[in-house]
């Protein structure tokens, strides 16, 4: 059981369907103790950084999640939810993250070319730069879809993946058991259902 | 880099897919739901699903083959038709949408743009705008392309986007179902006018049609077309490995 933490951002009706396409049984929850007792985590997570940890953090979900990463459960953050594991958050003011993973979330604006479009926001390929395995049914040349306009930054050694986009963005993260994505799996047809099924599978850990 | 993406639209009347030629004698065409997943699995790289009797009979979308195609297809999907409201953002993006186009909606108030923007981002509100060239300018139609609103097209784009747009579909009711290619020129002038990333509709009669439209006008990201499409006459995957031996990046 796969528990996907609702914490009032976004929309999670893809996520859920596209675990149900690859057999994963998913609950999208709020309760601690249903967290808890699944064997897996999601976070989910679009909008802005401050609004987001914010709302986790009223609602105490902060400490369960990382509580649960402690545990040594597989643990993954989507767009949003990988860059909430992170220590600091440069959107509208610096916010502190939930500190799981080492670095920080910063505007992409001034780091790539002016003439690039912000946000970052299409298919775009998955350059991986260290084994792990979240990533590891992807082909060389696989592409994943991105919507963002802040990255993760002196990720020291979780950074997995990059996609290059006028500097090699971070695109995915792992450090044993928690790890992120900043594209969406759930809009990337069948190489984001691969990942999905990566960490659905005995392995992940 | 950010490859360009190739997008069949779905325009959908009753339930069912349809296409007109420049806007009239709609073909029943196929199910949204078979016809989504077959592009899907076929290499397209985004879908955008019409109801394009919505504006013009006050239709609301049909939310349940949405929600269908959303819980069967995972790559992103665009919604647009009808969208009047924030509460018609909200409905469709429940439903599984990523983004919703606005056309009509946002002529009549386009703070709808500025509310939609605020509320769910940029990145989720697309414009769509119907250009037919009059009396030499470029010139906004609205209500499926059958209403003149007299507005010159450029300007509108740029308000558009300065509100909050953050993806412009720009289709050219002059190339419009009539297989010659897309409008370069009325394209040229919208990629230079916006910094947001700019889709071509209209006019799109074979493979080299895309080849020339991301060759002429680079800064495009996307081409849309849908009968085409339907009819077979061009394959997605066909399409993508040609664009790829022109040097075109694409998704493969």
């Amino acid at each position: 059981m796969i528990a996907i933490i609702d914490y009032g951002v976004g929309n999670l009706f893809s996520l859920s369907s596209s675990l149900k396409c690859i057999g994963a049984e998913s609950v999208i929850t709020a309760d601690p103790e249903v967290i808890r007792k699944a064997d897996r985590v999601i976070l989910p997570g679009v909008g802005a950084f401050g609004d987001a940890v914010n709302k986790l953090r009223e609602t105490g979900l902060d400490k369960i999640v990382i509580e649960q990463a402690e545990s040594g459960k597989p643990l993954m953050g989507i767009c949003l939810g990988m860059q909430l594991l992170f220590e600091k958050g440069y959107e509208y003011g610096v916010h502190e993250g939930l500190g799981l993973l080492k670095g920080n979330v910063v505007p992409m604006e001034g780091v790539i070319p002016e003439e690039l479009n912000i946000p970052h926001m299409g298919w775009n390929k998955l350059d991986i730069c260290r084994e792990n395995t979240l990533l590891r049914n992807i082909k060389e040349g696989d592409c994943v879809y991105f919507v963002h306009s802040y990255y993760a930054t002196d990720c020291d050694d979780s950074v997995i993946a990059t996609a290059e986009y006028g500097a090699n963005l971070t695109a995915a993260v792992q450090k044993g058991n928690v790890m992120g994505c900043q594209f969406h799996p759930e809009k990337s047809g069948k190489v984001g259902l691969n990942i999905l099924k990566a960490f659905n599978e005995e392995g992940i850990i | 880099m950010i490859r360009k993406r190739i997008i069949p639209c779905l325009d959908v009347k009753n339930g069912r897919v349809v296409k007109g030629v420049q806007f009239e004698g709609l073909n029943d065409v196929s199910s949204p739901v078979e016809l989504a997943k077959y592009y899907s699995d076929n290499g397209a790289d985004e879908l955008v699903f019409y109801d394009i009797t919505a504006s013009f009979e006050e239709r609301a979308l049909f939310t349940d083959i949405l929600r269908e195609v959303a819980s069967t297809i995972f790559i992103p999907l665009t919604v647009g038709g009808g969208i009047n409201t924030v509460d018609d953002f909200d409905r469709v993006l429940k439903c599984g949408a990523d983004k919703v186009s606005v056309n009509s909606g946002a002529i009549k108030n386009p703070e709808l743009i500025n509310e939609a923007a605020k509320k769910y981002g940029n990145q989720c509100v697309v414009l769509s705008v119907d250009v037919k060239r009059v009396d030499g300018q470029f010139t906004v139609f609205a209500k499926g392309g059958r209403e003149n609103t007299g507005m010159e097209a450029i300007q509108w784009i740029k308000d558009c986007v300065a509100r909050g747009a953050g993806e412009v579909v720009v289709n050219s009711i002059d190339t419009d179902g009539v297989k010659e290619g897309f409008d370069l020129e009325m394209l040229e002038v919208v990629c230079d006018a916006v910094n947001v990333p700019v889709i071509a509709s209209g006019g799109a009669g074979c493979k080299e049609d895309f080849v020339t439209l991301f060759n002429q006008v680079p800064e495009i990201s996307a081409g849309l077309a849908a009968s085409i499409f339907h009819f077979g006459e061009v394959a997605i995957d066909d399409l993508k490995a040609e664009l790829d031996k022109k040097d075109i990046l694409v998704r493969l």
